[in-house]
């Protein structure tokens, strides 16, 4: 049957999620989080930890609003932030009530071009992915927790109970799958979008356009910019207020900007540590 | 929506986008409000004054689709002399008997109509209603008559202006015309508007003219029958629609048929004479009827024997479930059966159920995990109090664990009347079983044993005839839902399944479970298990599922025309008269008899639906209209009134008459209230109003989801919600303790003070609501005390439902006492609510069951 | 595995001899990595269902392995979800394979202290002794005397107040049985 005029269209338009071109070479993912149509139910939190297993984080109330994750940690890789304002969402409505509004974002892993974590990982546990992702591989981490400290946004966590890195992969496993990510798939309003980083750009954009003319001055992009501290995210969002509302950092920078200088230093370390190793097996093998 | 039904409201979003205005009108900014164009903040409990108040501003102002408004609603239908309206009788219709707090409501008729035969039960009627007389009602098509429903409308609700509805609801009134300007904008040829509701408006003593306020507004503006109109009850549970169609509920057979009362019936034939229309679609009732009694009679059900009407049980009052708990406090309720249900957590007045299920000889509970109402024996407040012990309870605990949905085939009902097929996926484990498997291997062997024990004893006929052998599948012996399916839908003599009521015979020729469902295996296939995707078919998505009745997915849809069959407006076109074919057509099944024309005129023999007009696209309406006035069916009056809440701190601002005169109350001394009947309170003891809610990280009772890890996280603790203000005049402390009390008991909630639950003026002065969620209870791995116990039995006198979305409560600081300390608390509020003078306002009292 | 192997098979040492500095080749993955796929692609069986939380009616797929479910998702082709599922939906598969859910009988006596075991067969039969004795104990058949002789055929001392997360078929079964024991007061969630 053909659809009729006035068949609904999707919000977030009709991006192919699928994560390999037609000749099945594999492109850049990523996400792009229209915080201004999240509706802050948490299916991407619920959806994230069904897909990958990740266990609960403890039961604690936090008494920050409906906010009850904290943050973004080892045991949860998305992360809903909840921000009571008394303040109107439009500003061009001058009828828009007393003006109250409650900002709602699902945050997680940025997926830096630029990506502190994989710079500093020793073990090459941290990888970019075909998709331009940032993932840990859990069968090489040794929990060093260098990646931990060098996150500017605080995502990487250890887990106690083994000793390993956690955060989003993006849902690599689903990505090699052409399926999109379980957060992305579940979440009720299409807030969080995936798809090829280039055509989220451009739908991105186009979003804040409309949203300034329908008079939400204040959204604005959030990690778009290529030219960024990490030099974009992988992970960008739409905001309608300063990121350090949402507990962002305004001005990321990678902690391994220079990393020329550092290169050097951990080349000569990797040879040290290359004839230690060496060192350790024939000491093993004798 | 956004908050209960997150995936629906996407489609709330769509729309937004393409420029629908949100209006959210809730005593709580929530997570819909977030979203919404409008917030609409109102006091709990007021909404017919607010939705009153759009009818007066659609009348007064001329804004009504008069059109539709003069063709398809009974607005030009002359009512009786002797109707005298609340605002003539200071609050109550024509007709009250103040010694029975009922109604006699036969003032309330159209006009030159007498009383339908026989004794009207109010606890009886079906979906059928009751007949309305045979005949044209007088009319004045011009609507000028002074007893014609629209000029007594206009009466009813001249005095619900701006400012009443300021004064009453807290809404300032630039904010209320905002809304009312938005709703007639965009309604009429061109436009249409949708009202989406769930329990914040059915939970009230007034719940169902709540209901009926809205019906009135869309009957107005022109928004039923049509796409993009409506008003929809947005329900909370898988298949709560389904139990309601087929009905756990004890007033009623399948297919909104009533269950015989125990009045004498001259046959079948009297009892559907005397509880259906004989036109519209309930002049088929006996055909409904009688193919029920087939299906679980089969052989057993003759002419000769009546169709073995003899054989149902009668009722002859109420026996709702509040009654029946009641029932069991007092001793005569023994047993009882809790598949899927948690009153101990769900129900309100949680101690009252907990204390009625510790006097039960047996009772068996049916859950996934182990739910507050099967542990109640050993781990409740009451214990904790010492008002129960756990060996003086003699109530014996059969808990059953249940399959889940993925573990057996079935259907459920959703919301908008939507059948969708679950199959297993996985074999239950352990002792897991459906409730499919329960009852029919419960019904099994209890046959087995009064075919041994008592096969001639006549009371034991109706279980040895019924038709119970349904095939059973596995080493489980898990019967089959398929075959059950087939039942619902029926079969032809030929034993070929149905593809519509429509051809039900009352010859005994055909059997078939719940008429309304009847079709939904036509041509052997289980049309409620197809799944063509969105992507391949219109947006009605007509492949997808199957609805009732007949897979139409838009009722009363003959509505989306004109009198003469023509789409109101192109942008609006759904479904219409095909001249050519001469036959309606469109892109949803038409709910009109496919052939008859616009121009049909019935003939003086006419029956059923050919005794309507082809311009009356109310089929199951015996005059074929929607109803502004209700002239018969309801208990509380034929024009929703504004009443204040059986507890509240406000006098009501209309009449002398407080509450709904015939709400019903429970006397009881686990039920008190917190003000006298008929009284407001406002001099301090429980000044604050009370409202409970859901959360989207959680679940009803809790049972399904604080026993979910990745859930309970999300919504650990209970929490109440205050305003900054109350925050400050109680000395709570934010992220701190509150004891949240009322006179049947106190609670204890973590706080979050926000301005997401704003303070409200009203008649004056300013008045703080109290917001807790109800879903906590003391099993699971989330847990803590639960909202509902705070709240009393006083229910909506139509429907029985309680009313928990209104009550008053007071609240301090700090965590409540433990033990014994706690009932001095509550006693301490007792004391001091006895002694205060007899209540203000009032007038007459409500309604109080016999028990 | 030789020491060259080992060595081969460290990643850094394999970026710097594949030539892929920026570490986002074949050479930094893992063999797990590499063996990763959706476990989606590999279940045995995919089950079309239908959430059972709130009454949206979200479409549903149930990914089976080897007789046990590995994944609960939305349905992309239902018309009223297209695939999307809200927390609790989200949360299916750790409602329906919790450690906390209940596979036994548990059976509580009058006045008893704790909870005792029960076989499934002889809870049913119990149950049904109860209903049978219960019912004979408190059936009324008839009321008032004479002319005014009207029938009633019922019990009123057994009630059943039902969940609305049961199946069309449950309920059908519950008030047909019901119905023909004479129990009257059998009602459920809608009516709260």
């Amino acid at each position: 049957m053909t659809a009729i005029s006035g068949d609904p269209t999707i919000i977030s338009h009709d991006i192919d999620v699928a994560s390999h071109h037609p000749d099945g070479s594999p492109r850049a993912m990523g996400f792009f989080t229209d915080t201004s149509i999240c509706i802050g139910c948490k299916a991407c939190e619920v959806a994230c930890k069904e897909w990958n297993l990740v266990p609960d984080d403890g039961l604690s109330f936090t008494g920050d609003s409906y906010d009850n994750t904290g943050s973004i940690g080892c045991n949860s890789w998305r992360h809903v932030a909840f921000i009571e304002q008394g303040r109107p969402v439009a500003v061009s409505d001058p009828e828009a009530g007393d003006g109250l509004r409650w900002l709602m974002s699902s945050d997680v892993c940025k997926h830096c071009a630029h990506a502190a974590c994989l710079d500093v990982c020793p073990t090459g546990a941290l990888f970019r992915t075909e998709f331009d992702t940032v993932v840990v591989q859990q069968d090489i981490c040794n929990g060093c927790g260098y990646c931990v400290s060098a996150c500017p946004f605080g995502v990487l966590d250890k887990r106690r109970e083994d000793g390993r890195v956690w955060k989003c992969t993006l849902c690599y496993d689903r990505l090699r799958g052409d399926l999109e990510p379980a957060c992305a798939q579940a979440c009720p309003t299409k807030s969080i979008q995936f798809g090829p980083v280039d055509e989220l750009l451009a739908l991105a954009r186009e979003r804040v356009d409309t949203l300034h003319q329908r008079g939400v001055g204040d959204a604005r992009l959030y990690g778009a910019d290529r030219d960024n501290g990490v030099g974009g995210f992988g992970a960008f969002f739409l905001l309608l207020d300063q990121p350090e509302v949402y507990g962002l950092p305004p001005d990321p920078v990678v902690s391994t900007r220079r990393l020329g200088q550092m290169w050097g230093a951990a080349a000569a370390a990797a040879g040290a540590l290359a004839l230690g190793v060496a060192a350790a097996f024939l000491g093993e093998r004798r | 929506m956004a908050e209960c039904h997150p995936v629906g409201f996407q489609w709330v979003m769509e729309a937004k986008e393409r420029g629908a205005t949100i209006i959210h009108v809730d005593p709580r900014f929530t997570r819909t409000s977030a979203l919404a164009d409008i917030f609409v903040p109102i006091r709990p409990g007021s909404d017919i004054a607010f939705l009153g108040g759009i009818v007066n501003h659609i009348l007064e102002n001329e804004r009504y689709f008069r059109d539709y408004v003069v063709e398809y609603t009974n607005a030009a239908t002359i009512i009786k002399a002797d109707f005298r309206d609340t605002e003539d009788l200071d609050g109550v219709f024509s007709g009250f008997d103040a010694k029975k707090a009922a109604y006699d409501v036969r003032s309330w008729l159209y006009d030159g109509m007498e009383a339908p035969p026989g004794v009207p039960h109010g606890e009886q009627t079906g979906g059928a209603g009751r007949p309305i007389e045979h005949g044209e009602p007088p009319q004045d098509r011009s609507l000028q008559h002074p007893r014609c429903v629209f000029q007594l409308l206009k009466k009813h609700y001249r005095r619900y202006t701006p400012e009443l509805v300021e004064e009453t609801c807290g809404i300032p009134r630039q904010l209320f015309l905002r809304v009312a300007e938005a709703l007639c904008a965009n309604s009429g040829r061109e436009r249409t508007s949708a009202f989406c509701y769930a329990v914040g408006w059915t939970q009230h003593t007034v719940g169902v003219q709540y209901i009926r306020t809205a019906a009135i507004v869309q009957q107005l503006l022109g928004n039923i029958g049509r796409p993009g109109g409506g008003i929809l009850a947005l329900r909370g549970h898988a298949s709560i629609q389904g139990s309601t169609d087929i009905p756990t509920l004890y007033n009623l057979l399948p297919g909104y048929l009533p269950m015989p009362h125990s009045e004498r019936y001259l046959g079948h034939q009297d009892y559907v004479r005397k509880n259906s229309a004989p036109t519209g679609f309930w002049g088929h009732m006996e055909e409904y009827f009688i193919s029920l009694m087939k299906a679980w009679w089969g052989e057993h059900a003759t002419a000769d024997n009546d169709w073995a009407f003899g054989h149902l049980p009668r009722i002859d009052g109420d026996h709702s479930a509040y009654v029946f708990t009641m029932g069991m406090l007092e001793g005569g309720v023994r047993g009882y059966f809790l598949p899927g249900e948690n009153p101990a957590v769900g129900s309100a007045n949680g101690k009252l159920n907990r204390m009625a299920m510790a006097r039960l000889d047996w009772l068996v509970v049916r859950d996934l995990v182990e739910i507050e109402s099967a542990a109640f024996w050993y781990r409740s407040s009451e214990i904790e109090t010492g008002e129960l012990r756990t060996d003086d309870i003699p109530t014996e605990v059969f808990f059953l664990p249940a399959a889940s949905h993925t573990e057996k085939d079935g259907s459920f009902t959703n919301t908008q009347r939507l059948l969708q097929w679950h199959h297993t996926a996985v074999q239950p484990r352990g002792d897991c079983r459906s409730d499919l498997w329960f009852y029919f291997h419960l019904g099994r062997i209890i046959r087995m044993k009064l075919r041994d024990r008592a096969p001639d004893d006549p009371k034991n006929r109706p279980v040895l005839e019924l038709t119970w052998d349904y095939p059973v599948e596995g080493r489980r012996a898990e019967p089959s839902a398929d075959a059950v399916l087939r039942e619902i839908s029926g079969w032809g003599p030929d034993g070929k399944q149905l593809s519509s009521f429509t051809e039900l015979k009352a010859d005994g020729s055909t059997a078939c479970g719940c008429w309304i469902y009847s079709g939904c295996y036509r041509d052997g296939v289980n049309q409620t298990a197809r799944r063509t995707p969105h992507r391949e078919q219109s947006y009605v998505g007509a492949e997808w599922g199957w609805a009732w009745p007949d897979n139409r997915r838009i009722l009363y849809n003959r509505a989306s025309a004109d009198p003469r069959g023509e789409p109101w407006s192109e942008r609006k076109r759904y479904v219409w008269w095909d001249r050519a074919r001469r036959q309606w057509t469109g892109i949803d099944t038409p709910d009109f008899k496919r052939t008859m024309p616009p121009d049909h005129e019935p003939g003086k023999q006419a029956a059923a639906e050919e005794a309507l007009r082809g311009t009356e696209p109310f089929i199951m309406q015996a005059d074929g209209k929607a109803w502004l006035y209700v002239p018969e069916g309801l208990r509380d009056g034929p024009f929703p009134t504004h009443y204040e809440p059986q507890e509240s701190v406000f006098r009501n601002p209309l009449y002398r008459q407080q509450s709904n005169p015939v709400r019903q109350q429970f006397r009881h001394p686990l039920n008190a209230y917190n003000n006298a009947p008929d009284a407001f309170d406002d001099d301090g003891l429980f000044p604050y109003l009370l409202t409970t809610y859901r959360l989207t990280e959680h679940h009803t009772a809790g049972g399904m989801s604080r026993s979910v890890e990745y859930l309970a996280e999300l919504q650990p603790e209970l929490f109440c919600e205050v305003s900054p203000q109350l925050a400050a005049e109680r000395a709570l402390e934010h992220g701190g303790w509150a004891t949240i009390i009322t006179t049947r008991t106190a609670i204890e909630a973590r706080v979050l003070v926000t301005e997401r639950i704003p303070s409200v003026r009203v008649q004056g002065r300013e008045v703080h609501t109290v917001g807790v969620p109800y879903h906590w209870g003391v099993c699971g791995l989330s847990t803590g005390d639960a909202g509902n116990d705070l709240l009393p039995l006083a229910l909506d006198p139509n429907v029985h439902i309680q009313e928990c979305k209104a009550a008053t409560c007071d609240i301090r600081p700090g965590r409540r006492p433990r033990g014994a300390a706690l009932l001095e608390l509550v006693a301490g509020y007792r004391q001091r609510a006895a002694a205060r003078p007899p209540g203000r306002a009032g007038r007459s009292s409500g309604r109080r069951s016999e028990r | 595995m030789g020491l060259g192997g080992m060595l081969a098979r460290w990643p850094l040492v394999r970026q710097l001899t594949r030539g892929d500095l920026l570490g986002r080749g074949d050479s930094v993955r893992s063999p797990a990595t590499e063996r990763l796929r959706p476990r989606t692609a590999t279940a045995d069986r995919v089950v079309g269902s239908i959430c059972p939380y709130c009454a949206v009616g979200c479409g549903q797929r149930v990914f089976v392995k080897d007789e046990r479910i590995v994944q609960i998702e939305g349905d992309p082709d239902s018309p009223i979800s297209r695939g999307r599922l809200c927390p609790k939906g989200a949360a299916t598969k750790n409602l329906v394979t919790a450690p906390r859910r209940e596979y036994r009988v548990k059976y509580r006596r009058p006045f008893g202290t704790e909870w005792e075991e029960l076989s499934l067969d002889a809870a049913m039969d119990m149950i049904a002794e109860r209903v049978i004795t219960t019912r004979d104990a408190t059936w009324q058949s008839t009321e008032g005397d004479g002319d005014e002789e009207r029938p009633r055929n019922r019990t009123l001392g057994i009630a059943s107040l039902g969940g609305a997360t049961l199946d069309n078929e449950e309920n059908y079964l519950i008030k047909k049985l019901m119905t023909a024991l004479g129990v009257v007061q059998v009602e459920n969630q809608a009516r709260i």
